[in-house]
């Protein structure tokens, strides 16, 4: 009997983990990234607490089970995290926050324009630079320099989906009858970490929004000036 | 006699092992250029030596503000993300999401015929299961006003976030008649995602009510996560205690 329920939790062990490893990010991303270092999670950009600042946070690495998966998971030295900003309208970053990890750290350069833009980055280190202590479960560290706050380092992840019904739905699984009633449903993030870099940035150090991208291209009207912004992760080669 | 060979035999011996002794005994000190000294302790992960920081400062490590760390070398992109979820719903292989990931975001145009493939793609699955011809269960016109073409221009060619530095952020609040003004972190945005696919113009397409399919909601909330918090604004790393 004892040894019955042994298998069942060992079996539901492997399945969760079979799970997971095939579900990973973007929340369900290509194989050449999928589970990797440089893979992304997602995405957010918001007004800070303080209203004359914005808020970006990548989630990078998702799907960390908590204890030794979270506690074991780092940034990669070799992979670079670049907000990108564009300032006018024309859907090129003409402004880029970088991280990195060095050691136990990461460093962050910018806003600043980059040297150049597109798939291919160089670091710009002749511009503002911070440096903040990796965070991990148990300790919190915030760095907070020339009106930016910085933080990195494992943290719940803020994403809530029924990934494995959407993937039943995708794949022709769940017709006719779609997603699940709320009693059915099941919030796949509920219970994982993902690593996390968060920025906030004065709108000063912005420059000025252009006007909001889908009214200019004439998809909606009477839309505030907006920023259009992005993440990417990029290697060295 | 007998003796005298023996004894010259044993003298051999020891000559031959002390020869073989100084083979393995040299006096050139090239096993330790400074560098050794350098590499053990400035790259291990711990402070240790005179060091000032974690592998930094002190006689031979890079100092600790940075300004002699390694920055160099040429990144190129490996992922990339905007808005929620676009990759995910609309890259229907391996193949094209791979290429989308690897894509830079003013150069998509070629993503659009693909996703709007895709959009069709999910009402066939849905015709197909209700025994309606595919042609005759398609795309409608979302709660923008948004056809097949605009809404799959929007996502493949414009996907970023919008982020509005002098107004509240809210992905799309159709009632409150704010639109793409960012992203928060209580922002249902699969919801809103799956409104825009499946909801046609009033939103309640695809709604489960009347015998149709369950697509305009996962049916999931934030939860018991908390996105109230001071910044980082995220909550910590859960544990197993």
């Amino acid at each position: 009997m004892k040894k019955t329920k042994l298998f069942a939790v060992i079996g539901t062990l492997f399945l969760l983990l079979l799970c997971i490893t095939f579900i990973s990010s973007d929340h369900l991303d290509g194989t050449n990234i999928e589970g990797t270092t440089s893979d992304i999670a997602d995405f957010y950009a918001f007004e800070g607490e303080n209203t004359d600042s914005t808020v970006f946070i990548a989630t990078i690495q998702g799907n960390l089970i908590p204890g030794e998966i979270t506690d074991n998971a780092n940034f990669d030295e070799d992979v670079l995290v670049e907000f990108n900003i564009d300032n006018t309208g024309d859907f090129v970053e003409d402004l880029v926050i970088q991280a990195i990890r060095r050691g136990d750290s990461i460093h962050f350069f910018g806003p600043v324009a980059p040297n150049q833009t597109g798939i291919e980055s160089q670091i710009m280190t002749s511009t503002i630079h911070n440096v903040v202590q990796i965070s991990t479960s148990s300790e919190t560290f915030i760095s907070n320099e020339n009106g930016m706050s910085y933080f990195a380092g494992p943290r719940r992840d803020p994403f809530y989906f029924d990934m494995n019904r959407f993937i039943n739905i995708k794949s022709g699984n769940a017709a006719p009858e779609g997603f699940f009633t709320p009693e059915e449903s099941s919030d796949f993030f509920q219970e994982l970490n993902s690593l996390a870099i968060v920025i906030e940035v004065p709108n000063s150090l912005l420059g000025d929004a252009p006007t909001h991208i889908l009214e200019s291209q004439g998809y909606l009207n009477d839309l505030p000036e907006a920023y259009n912004v992005w993440v990417t992760t990029k290697r060295k080669q | 006699m007998k003796n005298i060979i023996f004894y010259t035999r044993k003298f051999s011996l020891l000559l031959l092992l002390a020869f073989n002794l100084l083979l393995f005994i040299q006096c050139v000190d090239d096993d330790d250029n400074g560098n050794v000294i350098y590499q053990e302790t400035c790259d291990d992960g711990i402070q240790n030596g005179n060091e000032q920081g974690v592998d930094c400062g002190g006689e031979f490590c890079s100092p600790c503000d940075g300004s002699g760390i390694n920055f160099e070398g040429t990144f190129v992109q490996e992922d990339i993300a905007g808005r929620p979820a676009v990759n995910m719903i609309f890259g229907f292989s391996d193949l094209a999401q791979n290429e989308y990931n690897v894509s830079s975001v003013s150069n998509r145009s070629t993503f659009q015929e693909p996703f709007e493939i895709a959009l069709e793609a999910y009402h066939d699955i849905y015709a197909l299961s209700l025994d309606i011809p595919i042609e005759e269960l398609d795309y409608e016109t979302n709660i923008l006003n948004w056809n097949a073409n605009v809404f799959t221009t929007v996502l493949s060619e414009y996907d970023a976030l919008q982020v509005a530095p002098n107004a509240p952020t809210t992905y799309l609040d159709a009632d409150e008649n704010i639109f793409f003004t960012g992203r928060s972190l209580s922002d249902d945005v699969m919801d809103i995602t799956l409104k825009l696919i499946f909801g046609g113009v009033n939103g309640n397409r695809f709604d489960g009510s009347n015998d149709t399919p369950q697509l305009t909601t996962d049916a999931i909330g934030q939860g018991n996560r908390d996105f109230s918090l001071s910044f980082p604004y995220l909550e910590p790393a859960l544990t197993l205690d």
